[in-house]
């Protein structure tokens, strides 16, 4: 695919994470300050193809920025992916549910941090 | 006809058996005891194509590609389409059965003919030909190859009818070979030159971009000469090998680059009209053979670019005019100028580089392994060897780009040009071939997509010794194609969720590793634990130094 087209594909694909379709869960409100399910989180980001842009841990997948390490509560995640910046676009609570995304947030939160890089020979290397 | 093909220096012949020119591969084979050219098999034309297209980047010269003129080159057109929108030279072999009254009576022969077998390329062909006699097909064959290595370079076809490859050859025929000659790329105007050499030395911020201009080692040593007379930034986007990327004026993606140019020169640029500078009032300036030549049907022309001065000329062939241009122009003042703008841009490319190992570390450990990770446990390995990087790294993120150091012209070789899935594999066994005869060994970052539109490359692989590193860069499906599935679902309203169906190949799983070994090379894999990569890679390594090729299937990142 020529450059340009590909990266403007990657910018929309940006807006493609945490999003869902489930039409049964989306209209579950979550309550403001809930602190989410990790382990379910973690699937959750995997059935809704988060990882497809972010990479299978947040950390980037070359399409969108790392996510992880993250400290965002449920309530920021939430109010961002309902009305993003950017080439991301705004999913509604039919896309996803408050409590699918609090869940999210909860893994992402779990993510440990990368190495420092000057503690990794191969990225010191002259 | 082969004593023609010798007299050109074609080292190989890329093809698929097919009994419509088989009378001249039987030639080639014991006639010119199948050497220069050799033949090599692929197991699909459209696999030849690409060879041949990876082949002549590293070698800088065609090679041939032979096929049926009917079913073959059906095969073949999306390679040779391909090396024509990367303006690479090759020669299609097409054969046919021009008389109808040596069809016969069956099917095969009236299905494998036609009436016009160029027609099916000529949109992505500079030139074809039909030739009736051995003279017309002797000055066919060399009109052919000048104009396919004349830039801009392109693929050229000549068809070949059974009869014309196996009458034999009358004692009295007088038959020549006609004289080539020495061939001089188009170059520029003395005067253009000239006024380009004013605009770039009495500019404040002069950005140079190259793209395709390097078609030889040598224009790498003259973009250098160029760009530290002027101490001037050099956007490199890549389409060839053509500036180191850790001289301290590549600023590709420094915070020098384009934003603030009063003067740009874009040589061989092909989107132009993409490359912009924020800084109003700046100039552009183009130099391009592909102004030279163009087709009508398929837009690879891409957008037109609005310049202030379009050279219609061989990148490479103006560079040193330019930089002779430009010195004499050059005072004590300006060049203490140029000394200082030389600093800035200096730090500004260590800035650059500074923050890759950061990037890099991103997700480090993750399994699937990161593809920064993949790249940096590679760079030991190679470092010290003579190395040609044989992939295209379009969703790769270009980390080779940004940990290694490139500095020769075989380092790498562009991408496909037509963005043709399928290109990876077989332009890199044909790159391999080039590299081999010059004791490199070949490294190709494999996407997975790529592969399994043609793997019958890695048996070609296989079967020449190519000595020739092949790591899977295994996202387990047509990844860029799933994203943006899920994208569309998603503004329509609909399922996000099923972004896998048609897009993902995980059902079942590709074991690489063992399609490897099944055609006859060393396989390891799949890896997903980053920890057990760099024991893999260095396995396959002492394969691939032994001379033979080997495949580590890694699971990665997206990208």
């Amino acid at each position: 695919m020529e450059r340009n087209i590909f990266y403007r594909l990657l910018l929309a694909a940006l807006a493609l994470t945490l999003i869902a379709t489930s039409a049964t869960t989306a209209q579950t409100p979550a309550p403001a300050s809930q602190s989410g399910n990790a382990e379910n989180g973690k699937k959750l980001y995997v059935t809704y193809f988060c990882w497809s842009c972010h990479g299978s841990s947040g950390r980037a997948g070359g399409a969108a920025p790392a996510i992880t390490p993250s400290a965002r509560s449920a309530d920021d995640l939430i109010k961002y992916i309902r009305k993003p910046r950017g080439a991301m676009p705004p999913y509604t609570s039919k896309s996803i549910s408050d409590r699918e995304i609090a869940d999210i947030a909860a893994f992402l939160r779990t993510v440990p941090k990368d190495p420092d890089p000057k503690s990794i020979p191969l990225l010191n290397q002259q | 006809m082969v004593d023609v093909i010798k007299s050109l220096g074609f080292e190989y012949m890329f093809g698929v058996p097919a009994n419509t020119y088989m009378s001249l591969q039987e030639s080639i084979v014991n006639y010119g005891k199948n050497k220069d050219p050799e033949f090599i098999l692929a197991t699909n034309e459209d696999l030849a194509a690409a060879m041949a297209h990876g082949y002549a980047k590293v070698a800088g010269k065609p090679a041939l590609i032979g096929c049926h003129g009917t079913v073959g080159a059906q095969h073949a057109t999306m390679g040779v389409y391909d090396a024509f929108c990367d303006r690479v030279p090759m020669v299609m072999i097409l054969g046919n059965i021009f008389d109808a009254a040596k069809r016969g009576t069956g099917k095969v022969a009236w299905a494998h003919s036609a009436v016009d077998a160029a027609a099916l390329v000529r949109d992505m062909t500079k030139w074809d030909d039909a030739p009736h006699s051995l003279p017309h097909f002797a000055e066919s064959m060399v009109r052919a190859y000048k104009i396919a290595v004349t830039p801009p370079m392109m693929p050229v076809a000549l068809v070949l009818d059974v009869d014309l490859q196996e009458e034999e050859v009358s004692r009295e025929a007088n038959l020549r070979i006609p004289k080539l000659g020495t061939l001089v790329p188009p170059s520029p105007d003395p005067g253009a030159i000239a006024d380009v050499a004013k605009m770039l030395v009495a500019a404040e911020h002069p950005v140079i971009v190259v793209d395709r201009v390097a078609r030889t080692p040598k224009a790498i040593t003259d973009l250098i000469e160029l760009a530290e007379t002027l101490q001037a930034a050099v956007i490199d986007r890549k389409g060839r090998m053509n500036f180191p990327t850790r001289h301290p004026l590549e600023q590709t993606r420094s915070s020098m680059g384009l934003q603030n140019a009063d003067v740009v020169l874009g040589i061989e640029v092909i989107d132009f009209a993409g490359v912009r500078s924020n800084r109003a009032g700046a100039k552009k300036i183009s130099i391009t053979a592909n102004d030279l030549f163009s087709r009508s049907n398929y837009t690879d022309y891409l957008k037109f670019a609005e310049v202030d001065l379009a050279i219609p000329a061989d990148g490479e062939a103006s560079l040193p005019l330019l930089v002779e241009a430009v010195k004499k122009l050059v005072t004590a003042d300006r060049k203490r100028f140029f000394e200082e703008r030389g600093k800035k841009l200096a730090t500004a490319h260590r800035e650059t580089f500074d923050r890759y190992p950061q990037q890099a570390a991103v997700g480090w450990n993750d399994s699937p392994v990161s593809t920064a990770r993949v790249t940096a446990e590679l760079w030991p390995l190679i470092r010290n060897e003579d190395w040609s990087l044989v992939a295209d790294l379009s969703f790769f993120q270009d980390w080779p780009l940004k940990l290694w150091d490139f500095t020769k012209h075989h380092q790498f070789l562009g991408g496909p040009g037509g963005y043709g899935i399928g290109y990876g594999a077989p332009a890199a066994v044909g790159a391999a071939v080039a590299n081999k005869k010059n004791g490199r060994i070949s490294i190709n970052i494999q996407q997975d997509g790529d592969l399994m539109m043609g793997p019958g490359s890695l048996w070609t692989a296989a079967n020449h010794h190519l000595p020739l590193l092949t790591i899977m860069h295994n996202n387990q499906g047509f990844h860029n194609e799933c994203m943006e599935a899920q994208r569309l679902a998603l503004r329509r309203g609909r399922d996000g969720t099923r972004a896998h169906i048609g897009n993902r190949l995980i059902e079942p799983i590709i074991d690489y590793a063992k399609m490897a070994e099944s055609m006859g090379m060393h396989g390891e894999g799949p890896i997903t634990d980053p920890k057990d990569l760099g024991p893999a890679l260095k396995r396959a390594m002492d394969v691939v130094k032994r001379g033979e090729p080997a495949m580590v299937d890694v699971r990665t990142q997206p990208r």
